[in-house]
């Protein structure tokens, strides 16, 4: 198997006095899905936001692509082809969406191709297209979140929770959309509670449990087994 | 390129027309200023005495919109209230009046073209002062205090004495009194009133800057960074950009403004002192606060407002025009509490 796209070794992150991540490990392999599964608080935003940089790893190792990316400014994180979509969404609405969507694409214009397809995924960013970002529903700032991320070809997406609080319709658009992504190879490690998208989704799943990374596995493996889902996250019967 | 998505509800939505309230509420802020104008002549009753009025009032109004605009955007953008300000316009002015001094024989001409040559190379030289100085600033005083409001007002408090003393050594103690380019001295004939055209020079400068803020805010991708890191500077660095850079440019251009202004206001009132930015501050921060904190729009109307009521109740009854701008200041408040257009809510 080829080296995985992202690698982290013995992260901890502190956040003021608090240890959130104590000695995170964890490979993602290349063109694959990875979920990143665990309870409320056990550090999957923590990792999320410590590879991006928002939040410094105090020590470990974080390689992107085989780079040491533990001490990088995050604009040159993202530069070097990772593609973010925090749990806020993070989308600025006092913009509009086009412009939401130029600043996306920071290595230049925002190919016609790309937004076709975007559109083709996400219908309402058409519809909107030249409205603030501010006026669009909970579900449509999740859309434009992720179409953000696809505005450029990326080598890895960190997605956190991108069907929280949506209504089952919304799900399966981002569901659909998600799926687009991995079946032209694109590699991600998505953070996903809603366990039913997840085991669609995944071709790997690691779980985490009090800041370090407690189970890993194929997907198929934990979906079929409610034994483990239940001592892993909780789940009651076969998960939904 | 077919993606699926099933989940996808149709999205035909319908957009209801805004009330004709919604519709003013919107625009009423620049409605504002033809309402003023509109009282104003009807107070003030001829004709003449108040296009002379308005004209004046417009200038000193665009004179203080260049000096608000680049602080402004440094408080919306970086969150960074910066007193030192005050220091860059009286920089500003004594560079651009010195090499005006040293261009006596363009500045003594009759001709328009080296009186403007003149005036330009004053204004390049001080705004190229002022941003090397806005730079130094930014880097010494204030990056240490971002996210600090008390000690960013204690440092750059001191910062603006330092400069000012730093003025008394350079150029002395005592004022300095100038007269204008040959050219821009007189006053032009228009509409059946005499009008200085210094100040019709500086109604142009200040109409020409606030379009080009709005075209580069509006329409460039620099503009939509300052726009978007004003919002959310996390998700904008997230994106690949370097806000940082942003800040220190943002930062350098708000400072070669204040050095423009500087210019302009010391052309204006023929005398220069140290203490002459600190002065406008006053004024400054009115003018930032009633426009909305961050807005280069608010702060171009709240400028003019200010202009206007300033030279308005001067003539109608002077005794009110020290209280005008703090009226006006109190009254936009108890309207609208954040600023006629605000683009940074208060945190």
């Amino acid at each position: 198997m080829s080296e995985p796209i992202l690698t982290l070794e013995g992260v901890e992150t502190d956040i003021g006095r608090y240890h959130i991540l104590s000695g995170v490990d964890l490979e993602v392999p290349r063109g694959q899905v990875t979920m990143l599964l665990g309870r409320n608080g056990v550090g999957k935003t923590t990792t999320l936001r410590s590879v991006i940089g928002h939040w410094r790893a105090k020590s470990g190792r974080i390689l992107f692509d085989g780079q040491d990316i533990t001490r990088m400014p995050t604009p040159a994180i993202a530069r070097m082809g990772l593609g973010f979509v925090p749990e806020d969404m993070g989308i600025f609405s006092d913009l509009t969406v086009e412009e939401n969507m130029t600043l996306a694409a920071a290595s230049g214009p925002l190919s016609p191709k790309r937004r076709d397809r975007i559109f083709a995924a996400f219908p309402p960013l058409a519809t909107f297209w030249r409205a603030s970002a501010g006026t669009l529903s909970g579900g449509q700032k999740q859309m434009l979140s992720i179409a953000r991320a696809m505005a450029e070809e990326r080598r890895l997406y960190l997605i956190d929770e991108p069907t929280k609080g949506l209504a089952p319709a919304i799900v399966s658009t981002m569901a659909a959309a998600l799926r687009e992504l991995k079946r032209e190879g694109a590699s991600i490690l998505l953070v996903e509670q809603n366990f039913a998208v997840a085991r669609t989704l995944g071709d790997r799943a690691a779980v985490m449990e009090g800041g370090r990374i407690v189970w890993t596995g194929a997907m198929a493996e934990l979906a079929t087994d409610a034994k483990l889902q239940s001592r892993l996250l909780g789940l009651s019967v076969e998960g939904v | 390129m077919s993606v699926q998505s099933e989940g996808a509800p149709a999205h035909r939505p319908t957009f209801a027309a805004l009330s004709a309230r919604d519709k003013l509420a919107k625009s009423a802020p620049f409605l504002l200023l033809p309402v003023l104008a509109l009282v104003g002549l009807a107070l003030i009753g001829t004709w003449p005495t108040w296009l002379t009025l308005t004209v004046s009032g417009l200038a000193m109004g665009m004179m203080i919109f260049v000096m608000a605009s680049g602080l402004t955007l440094v408080f919306g953008l970086m969150d960074v209230i910066n007193f030192g300000h005050g220091a860059f316009i009286s920089v500003g002015a004594f560079v651009g009046i010195s090499v005006l001094a040293g261009l006596g024989d363009w500045t003594g001409a009759a001709s328009l073209a080296l009186n403007i040559g003149a005036v330009l190379a004053a204004v390049i030289a001080a705004m190229a002062v002022t941003g090397a100085l806005g730079w130094g600033f930014e880097r010494v005083l204030v990056r240490p205090v971002y996210g600090a409001h008390l000690r960013q007002i204690l440092v750059t408090v001191g910062g603006l004495i330092v400069i000012e003393q730093m003025i008394h050594v350079v150029w002395g103690p005592d004022e300095i009194f100038l007269t204008r380019p040959e050219m821009l001295k007189g006053v032009t004939l228009f509409a059946g009133a005499a009008i200085e055209t210094y100040r019709l020079l500086a109604v142009v400068v200040g109409l020409v800057l606030f379009v080009a803020m709005r075209l580069v805010l509006r329409r460039t991708k620099i503009g939509l960074i300052v726009r978007a890191g004003v919002q959310n500077g996390e998700m904008v660095e997230a994106l690949g950009y370097q806000l940082r850079l942003v800040f220190v440019g943002t930062f350098v251009a708000g400072s070669t403004l204040a050095g423009l202004g500087g210019v302009m206001w010391g052309l204006y009132q023929e005398v220069i002192t140290a203490g002459m930015g600190e002065e406008m501050m006053i004024l400054v921060f009115v003018v930032v606060i009633i426009g909305g904190l961050g807005s280069v729009e608010g702060a171009f109307i709240g400028a003019l407002l200010v202009g206007l009521l300033q030279n308005y109740v001067a003539f109608l009854a002077p005794k009110l025009a020290l209280v005008s701008n703090i009226g006006l200041m109190t009254a936009i408040l108890m309207w609208r509490p954040e600023g006629m257009l605000p683009v940074v809510r208060a945190k």
